[in-house]
């Protein structure tokens, strides 16, 4: 199955259950959103599919095309396809980000194979003027002083490096100015195509008039309650989530 | 592999060969054991002395476990032996160095780093030099490099006036124990005006178990001149304690340039007890480059006495210790004319049960004036047993001098690992790649070589602490 699967899945941090029987499924070549009020589970969402350590899946699965990735380490995960753009992207001292990007696409090389340098600088320094990041940036440390928008354009230039299948955004948009929002934006949207698929985190419907979804998902406690067309993102941001919380009514074992 | 690298790695070090020493002092130390070595080395009676004299004082003179680390304790000297050798002269063909030491060296890569990038070479294989060789072209310009023992009995009017000058017997217990049983080391004189090239390496080998290294080392670098030192020591891991304790000189006459690079990886039940020190005189520089991987217990603070006007010292530093070691390393700048300036860079890693301490020493007495003194120590925890101590004793007296200091902790963080892994690093791998940021400012001003071979020694450590 070419798809991003998700499957009732139980998340829990702290033993407290954020997500709560969640099911999703994001087909390749498509760009599905996730809307949702804060604290509803959507950064949990995004770090549980990766693996991050301090989360608990209790039940379900994630499969990416097929096969269940939940007992995957994380970089096993991240080699099988799967990218996180992070919401607050890590500083990492004295790492250049070329050596950061040369590190992580030669950890996907078998072994005794070396990254072919010339071809990998090429490749990377297009990327960057598509992103209109100055060449200076492959030799500061990784999102180390960068500004909240250059560590944004920084993570979508290591997805345009590791062309993951499957891309999860969360809150690209946060901490964006407009100018910054339409580079990001043109961005992802250049790295669209039939055989990738991504998954748009975001509490504003700002981002989706230049990322446009083809699926908009409603998130809030821990589930997604309500799913429809582009549309449906204008429809919240129009009226805020209440009516919503209210159509749905208090969810279950609360 | 890349074979350029200096195979100082702890892979490749840890072997060893059957002893077949000629000359053994046997185990514990006695004014016996002294004779011992003085007549095997056929020394002259003024050496035999000092010898005598200094394991008096080392007799005397407490541990210093007042200050430093109880581990010294565990330390029997008794069990211990002084000596061992071969009793054959160190040869300037690799072709007539004995099999085995051959052997051991060309495993860590000697004859092929020689060729490719050294003025001289110097290997040592427990208590004396086996080979050394400097190019003829460094020799002609009036370089000499060799080991101490043959030093003393060939250029004794330059080894006599400096040895023994710059670290008194006295100065603490193991300099007292390094001037009693000493052996090995290199001699290097630079003539004033010379500018050596390439850099003068040695090797330090320790082959036997419960056995005691002790070379002593002095370089003169004369006016106007320049050399580059390095030296690299391996250990194969015994079970039983190994005790290295050097001693280390340096003179830097008026405008002369030294830099000494130390990369050790000691094995695991290695004590490492080193005294470095250098003076500098009237617009000399010293710079030491200092890497600590490996060794149960390290101590060893290099220092620079500022002696003339506009003298300049530094201490880059890098300590990593691993689980079951403590780096103990720092320091010392004692500043002691107008217009001095000295800087010390030390960074340290603890993994797992490790412990890195940072002891420092700044003076600059009250009547200089425009002496400028900089410090940073940066400490990187990794795991919350880890452990590391800061003492940095600065005195600055007197108005017009300038001091600053600067001292951090941190740790890597789980998010940090995590966003490295999502990006499809191991654990290991991120580790790794971490660490070596961390110290990368540092690494780069090693000499290439170096620089690789310490990465690559890093990267190790990590994956085996790792998972």
């Amino acid at each position: 199955m070419s798809a991003l699967e998700i499957q009732n899945l139980h998340v829990t941090i702290d033993s407290k259950e954020i997500i709560r029987g969640l099911n999703l499924e994001i087909p390749k070549g498509e760009v599905h959103a996730i809307m949702g009020p804060n604290g509803s589970g959507k950064s949990t969402l995004s770090k549980a599919i990766g693996g991050h350590p301090d989360y608990t899946v209790t039940a379900g699965e994630v499969l990416l095309d097929g096969t269940n990735i939940l007992g995957m380490e994380p970089e096993e995960r991240a080699r099988a396809g799967l990218f996180l753009a992070f919401q607050y992207p890590v500083e990492i001292p004295g790492v250049s980000n070329a050596n950061f990007l040369r590190a992580a696409l030669q950890a996907r090389l078998p072994e005794g194979e070396e990254l072919e340098a010339t071809e990998f600088y090429a490749q990377m320094y297009a990327e960057m003027d598509k992103l209109e990041m100055s060449r200076s940036f492959t030799s500061r440390a990784v999102n180390e002083g960068f500004s909240g928008g250059e560590k944004k354009r920084n993570e979508i230039l290591q997805m345009a490096m590791l062309k993951p299948t499957y891309s999860i955004l969360d809150e690209t948009d946060s901490g964006l100015d407009i100018d910054a929002l339409k580079i990001v934006s043109a961005g992802v949207n250049a790295l669209r195509g039939p055989d990738r698929g991504f998954l748009v985190i975001t509490h504003y419907q700002r981002l989706l008039d230049y990322i446009v979804p083809d699926v908009v998902h409603v998130m809030m406690d821990g589930r997604i309650v309500r799913t429809g067309p582009k549309e449906l993102a204008l429809e919240l941001e129009e009226k805020g989530y209440d009516w919503l919380k209210e159509e749905v009514g208090e969810p279950a074992g609360v | 592999m890349n074979t350029d690298t200096i195979g100082i790695e702890r892979g490749i070090g840890d072997f060893s060969y059957p002893e077949q020493h000629e000359f053994d002092a046997g185990t514990g130390l006695t004014p016996a054991t002294i004779d011992y070595i003085s007549r095997v080395k056929d020394e002259p009676d003024w050496i035999r002395e000092f010898r005598h004299r200094a394991l008096a004082i080392f007799a005397a003179k407490p541990m210093p476990t007042h200050w430093a680390s109880r581990d010294l304790e565990n330390i029997i000297f008794d069990n211990i032996r002084y000596y061992l050798a071969n009793g054959q002269r160190p040869t300037r063909s690799w072709d007539e160095v004995p099999d085995d030491v051959k052997k051991t060296f060309e495993r860590l890569g000697i004859p092929e780093q020689e060729r490719k990038f050294l003025a001289g070479v110097e290997a040592q294989f427990d208590s004396e030099a086996v080979y050394s060789n400097i190019k003829k072209a460094v020799g002609d310009q009036g370089v000499i490099m060799m080991g101490s023992t043959e030093a003393l009995k060939e250029h004794p009017e330059i080894f006599r006036k400096w040895f023994g000058k710059v670290i008194p017997t006295s100065d603490n217990k193991f300099s007292a124990l390094n001037s009693a049983v000493f052996s090995g080391g290199s001699f290097i004189y630079v003539p004033p005006g010379v500018k050596v090239r390439h850099p003068l390496q040695a090797y330090f080998r320790i082959n036997a178990e419960n056995f005691g290294q002790f070379e002593r080392t002095l370089i003169i670098a004369d006016e106007g001149s320049e050399v580059m030192y390095m030296e690299g020591c391996t250990a194969p891991k015994f079970e039983t304690a190994t005790l290295h304790s050097a001693v280390v000189e340096l003179v830097a006459m008026k405008g002369a340039k030294i830099q000494y690079v130390t990369v050790q990886n000691w094995s695991a039940n290695v004590f490492n007890l080193v005294t470095k020190r250098a003076i500098a005189h009237e617009e000399a520089e010293v710079k030491w480059l200092d890497c600590n991987i490996g060794s149960r217990l390290t101590m060893k603070y290099p220092g620079v006495v500022l002696k003339g006007r506009k003298a300049r010292g530094e201490v880059i530093s890098i300590a990593l210790a691993g689980d079951g070691q403590h780096q103990d390393t720092g320091a010392k700048m004692i500043h002691a004319a107008d217009e001095t300036t000295s800087n010390i860079v030390s960074k340290s890693i603890s993994i797992g049960q490790g412990r890195a301490t940072y002891r420092g020493l700044v003076h600059v007495p009250k009547h200089l004036k425009g002496c400028k003194n900089n410090t940073e120590c940066d400490a990187l925890l990794i795991n919350s047993k880890s452990r590391t101590d800061t003492y940095p004793a600065i005195t600055v007296r007197g108005t017009g001098n300038a001091v600053q200091h600067e001292a951090s902790v941190s740790q890597i963080s789980a998010e940090q690992i995590f966003y490295m892994q999502q990006r499809g690093l191991t654990e290991a791998q991120a580790m790794s790649l971490s660490v070596n940021g961390f110290v990368n400012d540092l690494v780069r001003q090693f000499p290439m070589e170096y620089s690789v071979e310490l990465k690559r020694l890093i990267d190790m450590e990590m994956e085996g602490s790792v998972g």
